[in-house]
């Protein structure tokens, strides 16, 4: 287990070393410069490179890189050019709306696609699958900002339960907070659900046809016990693994669902600084959703490890 | 020598104000589309910035007014010598920075100094490159010594960007923005919302709100819903003109579409050739309907410009006849010009919608006449770096929201690169000349010089539409400079 342990922290360093190479020069060699974006179109060039030197752009890019990963390891991400603000604490402060967001989202989309998907599957061919099928369906082939668009429309702007965007802080009491996150939540859950009822529907069924559910039935249990007790356990494996790469997808898919709904949030955060050229926010922000798929995927390959013993072995 | 007396006009102002009857003082919340990156209005371009915190949080010495006329702020008089070169400003007594520090002259010299300097990141330095000293004379009054004379100094020191900032708090003014204006900075959740709240001890007429919340809402539709369910209670610079009508049939909204200062053209590489030759530029001038730009790419909000001038300023002249859509004598211009077979050029398009859908309309015109445009849309920074600075480019679209910027004609570097000597020998003229009407006469000559050179093609002014509450008096209606002077306005009844 430790060798094994070992190999996957190694391939995990080198992993990051890669991705943040591949960051900060791919987004390095984007067209633009911050400074004279920052300074529009009558600054003299006397100014811009006043400004280029006080944001640190005037040394060589390896420099740069350099300094960049450094501080990283240090917990230091550097000082967004725009803003001039630590951009550890910008992020934090935009995860304090992204990571509840996403949560709430996975939470609503589980609530929603198991009981649809185990309903599916214990009705198969029958009315009840078709009608579930087909909703799911049109929920994977519909977008979530139309989702949001035409939620905001009913529930926003005819029946004004709820306002049209923004976030008004946990400050403001948690009830408050949860309220604003409802209608994104929503439009981000209800195609991730429909996705998660589909495999939950045919995983359960790929289930049905094993030999230990015949046994099952063979003992005396009725069709939908064994199915309860038997088939969803066994079930859930692969349910659970699209659960774990939703949840980085609705981390950071967020964009458009933040600017639809005005929320300030990571995904906000990255798309103002791409249009500003705030690169060290860009880079460091996707630096750190990488590291945090990577340090998730590592998490989950040490789970198999535990469970399945084959994998120790082999390794 | 020249005397200006301010007691009268703010007497005036504060007439007409309080003659109107103050309502309850409450609170308001405004969105607009972009979040300023940071709260300094003295060290960058962004407009956001300015239409924070002008007027509401910095003051300079002179101010912009609604209606764009410039008028003491700070500054509560000043001597201008005979020469024109010094300017002797006397400060309004008793204003404090809302760090509680006093603003005295030496506040003043800080300020002019800080943007002037070497190492300034000003980013309209060059409207106080004409500076030669600053000089306290006593704690109240300050003498600026020019070393040409500068007939629209005054309006200079009126931009964001000559806002008096204070030495104690320039450390951390691009997030704890410290002026002496009738608001105080109160709190920013960065990529959400500002918060200000009266300043209990401005030294001039108080803000009647209590606070206000800057919201910023970039999405378009977001815009609309937010402004549909009475989330935000005014939206200023209002994204989506299609949904304007909808909103001047609701009686819950009222719409303001005003003007700005921002000249909309189809800017033109003087320098690339076959664009160099005057005739081709004519025709190309001739081969554009401006009112089907308007209305296509502007839902019909927009006043056809002739030449390089805001409509509403008085010293403007209509000029659009020299331009008129005639695409015969287009096609007659540019056979004259050896090109009866058009040509082909490149159209580079920034993200606004003025200019990727007036880009299209502009375009199909073009190939009407026999000119094929090869269209790239390209984003803010990377047209900065191509078009601007690169000059790579035949044709482009762009609004020149600067005020009174007919001035960039006169440098022949510039991007569309205008080299017309007489033309800058006029405005050498201009910047010498202070008295009203001269400037007016000097004025109308230069916009009718670039008109008939056909420097670019010139589309539209920018409209300004603003959605707001139909309760709420005292917006900005007009868009003289970026702002959202929040410091006359109230709920009504």
């Amino acid at each position: 287990m430790l060798r094994y342990t070992l190999k996957r922290a190694l391939s995990l360093i080198i992993s990051l070393a890669v991705a943040s190479l591949v960051i900060f020069f791919v987004i390095e060699v984007a067209p633009g410069d911050p400074a004279s974006y920052m300074l529009g179109i009558n600054a003299q060039p006397d100014t811009i490179a006043a400004l280029r030197a006080e944001l640190g752009l005037d040394v060589s890019k390896t420099q740069r890189y350099l300094n960049w990963v450094g501080g990283m390891l240090h917990g230091d991400f550097g000082t967004s050019y725009t803003y001039r603000t630590p951009i550890s604490e910008m992020v934090a402060d935009r995860m304090w709306v992204s990571l509840p967001l996403a949560t709430y989202a996975l939470i609503l989309s589980t609530v929603i696609a198991f009981p649809a998907g185990i309903y599916a599957a214990s009705r198969r061919g029958k009315l009840g699958d078709v009608i579930v099928m087909g909703a799911t369906q049109l929920g994977v082939a519909v977008p979530n900002f139309w989702f949001a668009m035409m939620m905001v429309l009913v529930f926003a702007i005819n029946l004004r339960w709820f306002s049209a965007g923004g976030f008004p802080g946990w400050d403001e009491g948690f009830w408050l907070g949860m309220k604003s996150l409802t209608l994104p939540a929503f439009s981000l859950a209800l195609p991730q659900a429909a996705i998660l009822a589909r495999v939950m529907r045919s995983s359960l069924l790929d289930m049905l046809g094993e030999d230990f559910m015949r046994s099952a039935r063979a003992k005396g249990l009725s069709r939908r016990q064994a199915l309860w007790r038997h088939a969803l356990r066994n079930a859930l494996i692969p349910v659970l693994t699209i659960i774990g790469l939703q949840f980085s997808f609705l981390l950071a898919g967020g964009i458009i669902i933040e600017q639809v709904f005005f929320l300030p949030g990571l995904g906000r955060l990255v798309f103002q600084s791409i249009s500003q050229r705030d690169l060290i926010v860009v880079e460091s922000v996707v630096m750190l959703l990488v590291f945090s798929v990577i340090v998730v995927n590592f998490a989950v390959d040490l789970a198999y490890a535990a469970v399945d013993p084959r994998l120790r072995s082999r390794s | 020598m020249l005397k200006f007396k301010t007691k009268l006009a703010v007497a005036g102002v504060a007439a007409l104000i309080s003659g109107l009857g103050v309502a309850n003082a409450a609170n308001i919340t405004v969105a607009m589309q972009l979040e300023p990156p940071h709260l300094d209005p003295t060290s960058a371009a962004a407009g956001a910035i300015d239409s924070v915190v002008y007027s509401n949080i910095f003051e300079g010495l002179t101010r912009f007014m609604a209606d764009g006329s410039v008028v003491p702020g700070l500054a509560a008089s000043w001597d201008i010598s005979g020469n024109g070169l010094t300017y002797t400003f006397k400060l309004h007594d008793g204003v404090k920075f809302h760090d509680g520090t006093g603003m005295d002259a030496n506040d003043v010299a800080f300020s002019l100094d800080r943007a002037r300097a070497e190492d300034s990141t000003n980013a309209q330095k060059a409207l106080f490159a004409g500076i030669a000293d600053v000089a306290v004379v006593d704690p109240l009054t300050v003498k600026v010594t020019l070393s040409e004379p500068n007939g629209s100094f005054l309006f200079n020191l009126a931009w964001g960007d000559a806002v008096i900032v204070a030495p104690e708090s320039i450390e951390n003014i691009k997030t704890n923005p410290i002026g002496t204006g009738a608001f105080t900075f109160v709190d920013w959740v960065q990529g959400d919302k500002i918060e200000i709240a009266r300043n209990a001890d401005y030294w001039g007429e108080p803000a009647k709100l209590d606070a206000a919340t800057f919201k910023f809402i970039s999405d378009p539709t977001a815009a609309f819903a937010a402004v549909m369910a009475e989330d935000v209670d005014a939206f200023t610079g209002f994204p989506a003109p299609e949904n304007l009508p909808q909103f001047e049939a609701d009686p819950r909204f009222q719409v303001l579409v005003g003007s700005t200062e921002g000249e909309t053209i189809l800017s033109t590489n003087n320098k690339m050739p076959p664009l160099d030759n005057v005739k081709v530029r004519q025709a190309i001038a001739h081969a554009i309907d401006r009112q089907a730009i308007i209305d296509g790419a502007m839902f019909g909000y927009g006043t056809p410009i002739g030449t390089h001038f805001a409509p509403h300023n008085p010293a403007y002249l209509d000029l659009t006849g020299n331009s008129n859509y005639d695409p015969a004598k287009a096609k007659a211009l540019l056979a004259e010009a050896g090109f009866a077979d058009g040509f082909t050029t490149t159209l580079k398009l920034p993200p606004p919608s003025y200019a990727r859908r007036g880009g299209e309309i502009i375009a199909a015109q073009l190939r009407a006449v026999g000119i094929k445009t090869e269209i790239s849309n390209l984003e803010w920074a990377q047209w900065l770096e191509q078009v601007f600075r690169g000059k790579d480019f035949g044709l482009t679209i762009v609004s020149h929201t600067e005020p009174m910027d007919i001035g960039i004609y006169a440098r022949p570097e510039y991007y569309f690169q205008y080299d017309n000597p007489d033309f800058q020998a006029l405005m050498k003229t201009l910047n010498a000349t202070t008295d009203a009407g001269d400037r007016t006469k000097l004025l109308q000559q230069a916009q009718t010089i670039i008109s008939e050179d056909y420097v670019n093609g010139y589309l539209f002014e920018l409209a300004f539409p603003t959605v707001a509450n139909a309760k709420i008096v005292g917006l900005w209606e007009n868009a003289p400079t970026q702002a959202t002077d929040l410091t006359a306005v109230y709920w009504k009844d």
